[in-house]
């Protein structure tokens, strides 16, 4: 009892710069306590591993791929649809372009779109989110959330081929149809947890001292969905890549010369069975990038969860 | 009685979805460059020609007009004729959505054994080596998209192994079974044409299975999660204090309440199948709606764009309100609610 007045008159006694040190202390401890608890879990760390190497694989195709002039317009017919080999180490295609390079700067434009995508739908989707949940109930509310249920009303997949067909087709335009139908599902994320978290007294106190709106909802609520919206997007992303091979594959995507795994898969599929290596390795370069970023993506939400028990 | 209320109000707000569905897709259908009376004839007809068809099209009225015009005519079920095909629209949905949804079905069926099957093992078994087998396969089955599947059991099965077609519904010297309800495999046992009815069987495996893989995965992960968190509560523990036997428990009192996520789950997979169908339909030559909308959507064919797209919409629809039925009769809690009014 003693104690625990003579810490919180202590406390009291604390200047403004020293309780902000002090903040500033406990979220390095956070960090450092997430990052241990995520560290414990070796699939997650696999998970790590998986997406930070196909990362540094993408963006230093250039410098890694054993043939970089394979990715541009390039043939080679006397060297076509070779099978793997210690000169090729995936085969060659069907015009003799060496796979395994082919592959590598396939993923940038994979993880591009990933991470465009997702920066593109995340900010308006959370702020609508956080609009309607703040203003529940209110005309407000019903205008965002039924334009949200009617573009949630057919599968993102179906009205992304729509958009993107009737667009021209290439890699900025395919971004801009997925991105285009992947905002309401943050919008429904943080809608759920803004209509929970309004009524918390934390955000009532911000209300009756005078808080101005922007700040209720940026800086009382939501550092509160901060953690559900990373998960989101740690496992989305792999979605969105998926996605967005699969409109490469109708050949909706990025266009040839420019390698990218959909067309790549489209392509092979062609030459099977005689050929298959020409389309299974970028299936497999798929399966292992959604892999790396599922497994990180279920770190990454155990590491919260774990927090929040 | 609350229940119907329930139900109209359902159906009400899926009306209301749908028509603004209708709405993004009419704006999706109009920002696309070129004149879409141009297309319809193509670019060697003359000026007059297209003059006239604007006119017909009521392309040269405002876009407000025009959409109510095509809301019209979509109500009452036309949706013009196809750039590809030269047909009504509606007529060729009719022709093809049969086999989509047969499709479908088969995939949710494959989904729903395997998938619950595969969570019932795991959780009865847990952390064993069935356990983990099937978590694997879980993994396996989530972070491989559908048409990569279709691929690699395309290879695996149809060409090394040859074990079953690859392509189309029934193989070309096998007729047709005269159609009642469009669903091969139903109308040959219907009319009792048994080997037609083993060959659709075969034609359908492959393309079913590689849409029902991520179903399967799902299904199978949540109902293991969800059983293993029903196998803590206190009614179990009375259960078991009362001398119930294992195997009673676990069919009569655990499964059926840990069915009811994986229910909600695989309900809406049923859409994302449709979707993935797309694609995976391309790929094994399926005569059905979605590879009939990847061609509208690969040649711009707007009115089958359209009409496809809104077919998709209500499909959804109508399966969100049927797994809120089938979830309503699972879960007598929420009888209760509906029949409180709340």
């Amino acid at each position: 009892m003693q104690v625990s007045t003579s810490s919180s008159l202590h406390r009291s006694s604390l200047s403004l710069e020293q309780i902000k040190q002090l903040q500033r202390a406990s979220r390095r401890e956070e960090i450092g306590r997430n990052w241990y608890k995520f560290s414990r879990n070796p699939i997650s760390v696999m998970g790590l591993l998986v997406v930070v190497t196909v990362i540094l694989l993408a963006a230093f195709a250039p410098y890694v791929a054993p043939y970089p002039a394979h990715a541009g317009p390039f043939t080679d017919f006397a060297n076509a649809k070779k099978p793997p080999s210690a000169t090729y180490w995936l085969g060659t295609d069907q015009i003799g372009r060496d796979i395994f390079s082919r592959i590598l700067f396939g993923m940038r434009s994979s993880l591009l779109m990933g991470v465009v995508v997702l920066s593109l739908v995340v900010p308006p989707g959370v702020l609508l989110g956080l609009l309607a949940g703040y203003y529940h109930n209110t005309w407000i509310d019903t205008l965002i959330m039924r334009v949200t249920d009617i573009f949630l009303a057919v599968p993102p997949l179906v009205l992304a081929l729509a958009v993107a067909s009737v667009l021209k087709p290439n890699l900025w335009n395919s971004m801009m149809a997925v991105s285009l139908m992947w905002w309401p599902w943050y919008t429904r994320l943080v809608y759920g947890l803004a209509t929970a978290l309004r009524n918390e007294y934390f955000v009532i106190a911000a209300e009756v001292t005078g808080a101005s709106t922007a700040h209720i909802l940026f800086r009382e609520i939501f550092p509160n969905t901060i953690s559900p919206i990373l998960t989101k997007m740690s496992i989305d992303i792999a979605w969105v890549i998926i996605i967005g091979s699969m409109l490469s594959f109708v050949g909706l995507g990025v266009q040839p010369p420019e390698p990218s795994l959909g067309t790549m898969i489209a392509d092979g599929a062609k030459y099977l069975p005689d050929q298959w290596w020409i389309a299974v390795f970028p299936a497999l370069a798929i399966v292992v990038i959604v892999l790396g970023f599922n497994l990180l993506g279920d770190g990454i939400r155990d590491m919260f969860a774990s927090e929040e028990a | 009685m609350s229940m119907l209320r329930f139900l109209i109000q359902r159906a009400l707000y899926s009306v209301f979805v749908l028509l603004g569905l209708s709405i993004v897709i009419f704006v999706i259908a109009r920002i696309m460059p070129g004149d879409p009376a141009r297309m319809a004839v193509g670019a060697r007809a003359p000026q007059w020609v297209v003059d006239r068809l604007r006119e017909q099209m009521h392309l040269d009225q405002p876009i407000a007009i025009q959409y109510y015009y095509w809301l019209r005519d979509a109500v009452r079920g036309d949706f013009g004729l196809s750039l590809i095909t030269q047909r009504p629209v509606t007529y060729d949905i009719k022709e093809t959505l049969p086999a989509s949804l047969e499709l479908a079905l088969y995939a949710a069926l494959i989904a729903a054994v395997f998938g619950i099957g595969m969570g019932i093992l795991s959780a009865r078994y847990k952390d064993s080596w069935i356990d983990n087998l099937s978590r694997l396969f879980s993994y396996a089955g989530i972070v491989t998209p559908s048409y990569i599947f279709a691929i690699l059991f395309i290879l695996l099965f149809g060409f090394a192994l040859k074990w079953f077609p690859i392509i189309g519904r029934v193989s070309e010297n096998v007729p047709l079974p005269p159609k009642i309800t469009g669903l091969v495999t139903v109308d040959a046992l219907i009319q009792g044409q048994f080997s037609t009815f083993v060959d659709a069987l075969w034609h359908i495996v492959l393309p079913s299975l590689s849409l029902a893989m991520g179903s399967i995965a799902q299904a199978a992960r949540i109902t293991r999660s969800s059983m293993a968190d029903n196998l803590t509560k206190d009614y179990i523990a009375n259960m078991r204090a009362l001398g119930v036997s294992e195997r009673a428990i676990m069919s009569r009192f655990l499964l059926k309440p840990s069915l009811i996520p994986t229910i909600s789950i695989l309900g809406l997979d049923i859409a994302a199948i449709l979707s993935v169908a797309f694609i995976v339909e391309s790929i094994f030559n399926w005569p059905g709606m979605a590879r009939y909308g990847m061609n509208a959507m690969l040649y711009k064919d707007l009115n089958a764009i359209s009409a496809v797209i809104l077919v998709f919409g209500a499909a959804f629809a109508i399966m969100n309100i049927l797994v809120d039925l089938i979830v309503a009769y699972l879960d007598p809690r929420i009888r209760l609610r509906a029949a409180k009014g709340e």
